[in-house]
């Protein structure tokens, strides 16, 4: 059960820049790791981290395997109107999660 | 020649006198590098096209000497005032001796506020991490960084 | 002659290597392997936003509500809330287990309080479930001063702890006292060597790129010295996580840590 760690202030004052802090539960492997026996142990990662604020992309990442295990991700956007972050990571072997926060903005 | 990775390894196990070994766990195992000065090149020309990229206004944050490869936390922060004329649309990292160049592409809007995401890495080798920062305005700016890297200590096995 | 007599004594001396009672770590010199870390690694297992033990913290606290077993009974119903039930819990463990007669560590006491109480199949070692379980319970004892062996039933496997931690093995014929006691603080290959004191585990090593535990650390410390390897819930592993635990006794409990 992949769990994710999401960190946005409940509240923020209108025009305020905040963080906002992700981390998501995944092994990223590289795919270039080997089994004893010589096979290659097929990459799986998660490929494409989207934030949505009350419907719009504010902010989108392409990861690829140098990305280290447990995806940890931070950025920054403007608090503008309450309402609510959509946080969406898609990945190989159809590997799909997604998570969300609420903000009040005065 | 290709060396027989495989059978080295299973030897030195041997050796070592580890307890059994259990088939199913993986078993890291050094590759040579596939990425080069020319394969980072090739990386961020695909980002930038024929475009300058100018040195200035990125910063990069890695430790210089670095804990532990597998996890390498990384700061890039792009100074601007962050407005609507004039703003970072993207910030594109990439490294020099993995075995593949790319480290990831982050894409922010006029809404950011500020330009500066923050990541943990995976490092194979001491190394080179280029950051290259594309404004609205259209051109590009870079900063890098040299990175030491070092095997932890007591090597694992498969445990 | 005096003199001859003087010489062989000396020879001698220098002929026993490191004696095996000189070197505990004096009180006031003990640290924890925390200080022995970059800044950002330490930023990491500070901040709760962004230690990636949190993750397992999070799946522990759905499995401590989840009815397990035949008897469909989940953590929660006896136990009840976490923070007033299992505060302290972890910092007092490996504890004695009357019916087994020896002590356990807090992984086997999980799987016990299945198979006794939930009438549930044991986790496997390792698995993401017993870490996840685990890493929550003894999160609950976060900041707690460390109380382990206390209790004078657990005296012979402290004792055989102590040894296994002295005794030479392996083909480096090296005792874990030899760095973790006698050189702390110097460098291996670039690492920091420390006390080895478990003060934060299950942790998120960033080695393994995920949590583990105790258990897995101890093996593949012994493997890393060329030696041979004590199964997962070996006695002697038990034997020796109390004795570390013991010999941490008043440092504070870290779990979830950050290691390199």
């Amino acid at each position: 059960m992949p769990s994710a760690l999401i960190n946005v202030p409940k509240r923020a004052k209108r025009g305020e820049i905040i963080e906002i802090k992700t981390l998501m539960s995944h092994i990223m492997e590289t795919g270039y790791r080997h089994l004893a026996s010589g096979e290659v142990v097929p990459r799986d990662i998660i490929t494409s981290f989207t934030c949505r604020y009350n419907g719009a992309e504010i902010f989108r990442a392409d990861l690829f395997p140098a990305i280290a295990a447990n995806p940890f991700i931070t950025f920054f956007t403007t608090a503008t109107e309450s309402g609510k972050f959509e946080f969406e990571w898609i990945g190989d072997s159809g590997f799909s999660e997604t998570a969300s926060a609420s903000i009040s903005v005065e | 020649m290709r060396r027989p990775e495989s059978s080295t390894r299973r030897r030195f196990l041997g050796l070592a006198g580890s307890a059994a070994v259990i088939g199913a766990a993986p078993v890291v195992t050094l590759r040579p590098a596939a990425a080069t000065p020319a394969t980072l090149a090739t990386a961020i020309r695909n980002v930038v096209g024929g475009a300058v990229v100018r040195t200035g206004k990125v910063k990069l944050d890695i430790p210089p000497l670095v804990e532990n490869g597998n996890t390498v936390p990384m700061t890039v922060s792009v100074s601007s005032p962050m407005t609507p004329d004039d703003y970072v649309k993207s910030i594109h990292v990439f490294n020099e001796k993995n075995p593949q160049p790319n480290i990831g592409n982050f894409y922010l809007d006029t809404q950011a506020g500020r330009a500066q995401v923050s990541t943990r890495i995976r490092l194979a080798d001491s190394q080179k991490i280029v950051a290259i920062a594309h404004l609205a305005d259209g051109s590009f700016w870079s900063a890098s960084v040299d990175v030491v890297v070092t095997l932890a200590a007591c090597t694992e096995e498969v445990i | 002659m005096k003199s001859v007599r003087t010489i062989i004594a000396a020879l001698l001396l220098i002929a026993v290597a490191s004696p095996l009672s000189a070197s505990e770590i004096p009180q006031a010199e003990r640290r924890t392997g925390f200080s022995f870390m970059a800044p950002e690694t330490q930023t990491m297992q500070n901040d709760d936003t962004a230690n990636p033990g949190m993750l397992w913290v999070l799946d522990g606290e759905a499995l401590w509500q989840s009815k397990a077993g035949t008897a469909g009974k989940a953590c929660a119903d006896c136990h009840g809330e976490v923070g007033g039930s299992m505060k302290g819990v972890a910092a007092r463990y490996p504890a004695f287990d009357k019916e087994l007669g020896r002590p356990v560590d807090l992984e086997q006491r999980i799987n016990l309080c299945r198979a006794r109480h939930q009438q549930a199949t044991p986790l496997a070692y390792e698995s993401r479930d017993l870490l996840a379980l685990t890493a929550f319970v003894a999160r609950q004892s976060r900041g707690t001063a460390i109380e382990s062996g206390g209790d004078p039933q657990l005296k012979p496997f402290i004792a055989r702890g102590r040894d296994l931690f002295m005794q030479r093995q392996g083909q480096l014929n090296l005792g874990c006292t030899h760095c973790h006691d006698d050189n702390w603080d110097k460098r291996l290959a670039g690492s920091a060597i420390t006390q080895g004191h478990p003060t934060g585990y299950p942790l998120y090593r960033l080695e393994w790129q995920s949590l583990g535990s105790l258990q897995r650390r101890l093996r593949s410390c012994i493997s890393g010295i060329r030696a041979q390897t004590y199964d997962y819930g070996a006695p002697e592993l038990v034997e020796l996580e109390l004795y570390l635990m013991s010999r941490a006794r008043g440092m504070p409990v870290e779990t979830p840590a950050v290691r390199p």
